[in-house]
Order: structure tokens, then C-alpha cells, then sequence
């Protein structure tokens, strides 16, 4: 995980990174094997393959980018804290489609805690609760 | 069974209709009821409190996005695989929604209806934290597996680890004495496949040859005078582990030719029986000797090297760990710290001067005991020069690294100065109160106290008098 993507070194605006799996957030922050990642105002993301599950890694890679938000699953408090620490807001505890968080974020109304079954997937285009 | 309201109704149980949901919240462990598509139906207040998700939340989530548990996402307990169905027992961890890693064992059950179709799955979390000494020592064991180090001589055999956990192949590990070669030989165990398998340890250095061999390979009843009954013998008692031969350099050249043909047909034939039986078995064998150089002098047998070296680690030594040190020390010092109940924060610049400045020819093992003593000496909150052995002071080298004694740090005999005579003042001191605690805990029966003290009566005695107790 030694690369920094070009997407994430432009402009000063808002970057987005959402742990996930299945094109869903990842229950687990320290078992991810993929992340998604987006520009606040720019087109769609870019997807990356981990070339391990690692927390620490990940946490490194987070800051490293200069990323300003995390939305994610299940993660560890001490992982949380270090995020937190270094400035990086962590939406954690979300339950639902990559898509759907992605325009609940863009809207400004992601929370952590926000669980699609239970917040009707109404953002979502072809998705329902 | 259908729906009240918010809670669930089961009929014909009970003479009369149940709240199913009040029976599961009698439960101590964690219950979720799931439907087909593992789709949380109902869970329990157990759930609740462990997990930190409501009913509410959980309810219609798919069962693996609120459990949020490792064995869900390397294999689902409940998918319709061959060995899933098996084995639907699995212990892991799960993050909580307060952000705790717990460790857990999950049992799944499928639900079948009357008709014999599949309903849905009935999954029982057990919190393990009850059983497991849930300490800073055991977190950081589970991470990391004992082993410590950021230097990138260290981190690039850490990197190995994962690659080589995955293989059967048999491993040499290598290195100088107290490097953590039976430690890196574990961790390949615990990382591994076999993991529920027996690691079992054989110091070939450590037994007569003619007990090696029955020790290795086991011997039938009869078999030589003294073989009063069957023995099955290491080798088999790692059937599905590991078997770890520490200090293989010192094997004998005929023990080598039987390890050779048991490495190649992995049968072992037990001293006395002509019967062979097969084992499975990985072999990861370590030595501070120079297999190649004993090789080349013919003490060891180079098809059993050549076997043995299918993977190699070389284990580098604390002084070719740069940074490795200082991590090791203040590591040390807090497992210790806490083991002894003693509150040291850290060492002092003058101490740390010193303890970068020694060259530790013992390696990690010798700096672990040099921390373990100041631990024991140390009664304030921050380790001072005069809390170290006197050889450290001095930065003298105990003894040639081959002749390091295994243990204790060697300490060598001192002539109290000035300096040092608070240090002897402190022991006497701590010695003298920890007497009179034993004594006041056995109320005042010196073979109690002695049994407490885990010292002989006449030790006890001896002490009693050196110290003006025994009045």
C-alpha cells in the first residue's frame, strides 16, 4: 500500500474514502480488502484492491492521502481514536449499499449509526429498502 | 410462530401462546433468529448488550453486517458448504458498535419447519472474554503473536510470516541465541492451517540420544528394559500440528538418518515395532549452529539440511535491529510493570544512555532479563542507573554469547559502593516485607509462611534471623 492516487492529491476539496465490500460498506475497518474513492463535486470514485487486511496499513494510507472522511463498518477504538486524532472524521457503524451512502454523503446527511434498511434507502436510484 | 405486535408468538410449545422473544432474553449468550437469506428475524437482549445494536437496528439486517464477526468474513457458518455443514462451531472476534474487538464462538443451527424445508438459522454467540485472561499481554499476543520489532530487518521476517504460515513446507530457522527463534517457530504455528493442532517442542540438544529416539518416535512395550508400556512418542503427538525441533544442530548422526526417513515418508515406526504409522506433520526445525559449515565438516547429514532448508528465516541480531531496543525496552518493561503490579512509567535518560550503549551478546533474551530485573528492583515510578546489574553499568559483557546462561540475567558478584547500597538497602527492605507479609498471612506459622514464600523452612529461618525477626 505504498501508492498515494493522483485523484486524492487534486484541488482542496472534500475526499471521501468508504470501506467496502460487494459495492457495500465492509462490516469490518481491519478486514477490509477494498475501499472506495471519491472527490466531493467530482464524477463517480475509484475503487482499490488492498493487497492485505490490515488496519494500521489502512489508517496510514488514510492519512498519508490527506483524506478528510471515512465511512466504514465495525472499527476498533484505538484505529478510530488514531483517525480522529489526525483529524479525519470517521462515520463509522454505517449499514448499507455503496451507492446509497454515497448519496446520503453528498446530500450531507450521512450520520454514523445510519443503517439503510432503517433509513428507507430513499437516495438510492433502483435500490429499496 | 408469527408476530404480536413487536414481539414474536410461538403456539403448541406452551398450553398456551409464548412471547418468544422473552424466552431468548432469558438466555445469557447472544441469540439471532435469521431467516434463509441470514436476515436478522429476532434477537435477544444478550445481543443488544454485547453488540451495542437495538433490536430495532438489527432487525432486517443481513446477520453478518451487525455481528460484524472475522468468521463470517472468511467463511459463513451458515452457507451450504461441505465442511460448513460439518463444523458450524467457530470461535473469532467482533467489533462491537462501542468500538470493543471481542473474542466469541459462534454456533449456527438451521431452523427446518414441519415439512422439513429450510425456515431459517438459529445462531448462539458466546462471549469469550469470561474465558480468556482478556489483558494487554493477550491483545497484544493475538496481534502479534509475542513477537516485537519495527527495524526493517525484523519487519521483512514479519512479512515473511504470513506467506510462510500458509504453506506446509518444512522451515529452518536460524540465528544467534535469544533471538526468538522458538518464538518465530510458534507464530508460524499459530498463523497456520494447523493452529488447532498440537505445537509440540523437542530440545534435541537437551536429551541422551537413546532417550531422543524413543522420545521422537515413541517405542512399544518391551521394546528395551524400563518399557513398561506403549509410548506414541512427539512426532505423533503433533499428528495435524507442528513439530518443533529446537537446536537440531545437536542431533546425533544416526538420529539424523531416522529424522531423514521419517521427513521422507512421514511414517514413523516406534522403537520395537516393525508396524509403521503414517502422521502428518510440519517440521520447522531451528538451530544457532552452521548447518552449511557443519555440513561441509560432515556432522550433519546435507539431505536432512537440504530437506530441513526448504523455507529459511535467519533471525538478525538485536544489534543489527536499529530502533528495535528502545521498543523492546519500554515493551519489557510494561508487561513486566504489570505482572509485578508496580506502577514504572519509564526509564530515566542517564538509564536509557545506558541500556542503548550495551551490546546485549544474550540478544532480546538477555535485554528481556535485564528489564525483568530492574523490574524487580525498581520501587519508584522510573528505572535509575543504580537499578541496573552492575555489568550493564559497567558495560562489561557477562560471557561470550555461546556460554550465555539460559534464565536469569548473569549478575556477577559485587562489591557493595556507596552507590549501590540503596539498592541493597532497597532488596533487604522489599525481603524483609515480604516475611513479615507471608508471616502475618499464615498467622504466624513459619512452615505456612515458608510454604508461601515458596522458600524451606531453615531459608526462612536463616532470614528471619538476618533480619532481627526471628526475636
Amino acid at each position: 500500500m505504498g501508492w498515494t492516487p493522483d485523484l486524492l492529491r487534486n484541488g482542496g476539496a472534500k475526499r471521501l474514502l468508504v470501506v467496502v465490500q460487494d459495492r457495500r460498506v465492509a462490516p469490518r475497518f481491519d478486514l477490509a480488502m477494498e475501499v472506495y474513492l471519491v472527490q466531493e463535486g467530482a464524477e463517480g470514485g475509484k475503487t482499490l484492491i488492498l493487497g492485505q487486511t490490515s488496519a494500521e496499513k489502512l489508517c496510514h494510507l488514510i492519512v498519508g492521502s490527506d483524506l478528510a472522511e471515512v465511512v466504514c463498518g465495525g472499527i476498533e477504538d484505538e484505529h478510530y481514536q488514531y483517525l480522529t486524532w489526525k483529524k479525519v472524521r470517521v462515520i463509522d457503524n454505517v449499514i448499507g449499499p455503496l451507492e446509497w451512502v454515497l448519496g446520503r454523503w453528498r446530500e450531507g446527511r450521512l450520520q454514523p449509526g445510519d443503517i439503510f434498511d432503517h433509513c428507507g434507502g430513499e437516495s438510492v436510484q433502483g435500490l429499496s429498502a | 410462530m408469527n408476530h404480536a405486535g413487536q414481539g414474536l408468538v410461538v403456539h403448541g410449545l406452551f398450553k398456551d401462546p409464548a412471547d418468544f422473544v422473552h424466552i431468548l432474553d432469558q438466555m445469557p449468550s447472544c441469540v439471532l433468529v435469521l431467516d434463509r437469506d441470514r436476515r436478522v428475524v429476532a434477537v435477544n437482549s444478550a445481543f443488544e448488550a454485547l453488540t451495542g445494536f437495538s433490536r430495532k437496528d438489527a432487525c432486517g439486517v443481513q446477520c453478518a453486517e451487525i455481528t460484524r464477526s472475522s468468521v463470517c468474513h472468511y467463511r459463513c457458518p451458515a452457507l451450504p458448504q461441505s465442511d460448513a455443514l460439518q463444523d458450524k462451531c467457530r470461535t473469532g472476534d467482533i467489533v462491537s458498535k462501542d468500538r470493543r474487538k471481542i473474542p466469541v464462538r459462534i454456533n449456527v443451527s438451521a431452523l427446518i419447519g414441519p415439512d422439513g424445508e429450510h425456515q431459517g438459522f438459529l445462531e448462539v454467540i458466546e462471549d469469550l472474554r469470561v474465558n480468556l485472561t482478556w489483558d494487554w499481554e493477550s491483545v497484544h499476543i493475538e496481534r502479534f503473536g509475542h513477537l516485537v520489532g519495527h527495524s526493517p530487518e525484523i519487519q521483512k521476517v514479519f512479512h515473511m510470516l504470513p506467506l510462510i504460515s500458509q504453506s506446509d513446507s518444512s522451515v529452518l530457522i536460524t540465528g544467534e541465541t535469544g533471538t526468538g527463534k522458538d518464538l518465530m517457530a510458534e507464530a508460524i504455528h499459530r498463523a497456520s492451517e494447523r493452529a488447532r493442532g498440537q505445537f509440540v517442542k523437542i530440545n534435541c540438544g537437551a536429551l541422551p540420544d537413546a532417550l531422543l529416539e524413543s522420545e521422537l518416535f515413541g517405542h512399544v512395550k518391551g521394546a528395551f528394559t524400563g518399557a513398561t508400556e506403549n509410548r506414541i512418542g512427539r512426532i505423533r503427538q503433533a499428528n495435524n500440528g507442528t513439530l518443533f525441533l529446537a537446536e537440531v544442530g545437536d542431533l546425533n548422526y544416526s538420529l539424523q538418518t531416522k529424522l531423514l526417513s521419517f521427513l521422507d515418508d512421514k511414517t514413523v515406526y516406534p522403537l520395537g515395532s516393525s508396524e509403521g504409522i503414517r502422521v502428518n506433520v510440519r517440521v520447522v526445525a531451528a538451530t544457532l549452529r552452521n548447518l552449511e559449515q557443519m555440513v561441509r565438516k560432515d556432522t550433519f547429514r546435507s539431505d536432512l539440511f537440504f530437506r530441513l532448508n526448504v523455507i529459511r528465516i535467519n533471525l538478525p541480531p538485536l544489534r543489527e535491529r536499529e530502533g528495535d531496543t528502545v521498543l523492546l525496552l519500554q515493551h519489557f518493561l510494561r508487561s513486566f510493570s504489570q505482572l509485578f503490579g508496580k506502577k514504572i512509567e519509564g526509564y530515566s535518560d542517564e538509564t536509557m544512555r545506558i541500556l542503548l550503549d550495551f551490546s546485549y551478546p544474550g540478544n532480546v533474551r538477555e535485554l528481556r532479563n535485564i528489564v525483568e530485573y530492574v523490574s524487580n528492583v525498581c520501587q519508584g515510578n522510573q528505572v535509575l542507573p543504580v537499578h541496573l546489574p552492575l555489568y550493564v553499568r559497567e558495560g562489561n559483557e557477562p560471557l561470550p554469547p555461546e556460554t550465555l546462561p539460559w534464565g536469569v540475567p548473569p549478575v556477577l558478584p559485587v562489591n557493595v559502593s556507596a552507590s549501590d547500597r540503596s539498592v541493597e538497602m532497597t532488596w533487604r527492605d522489599m525481603e524483609k516485607k515480604m516475611i513479615l507479609k507471608a508471616l502475618a498471612q499464615a498467622r504466624g506459622k513459619r512452615a505456612r509462611a515458608a510454604e508461601i514464600l515458596g522458600w524451606g523452612r531453615s531459608t526462612l529461618w536463616r532470614k528471619m534471623k538476618d533480619y532481627g525477626l526471628d526475636s
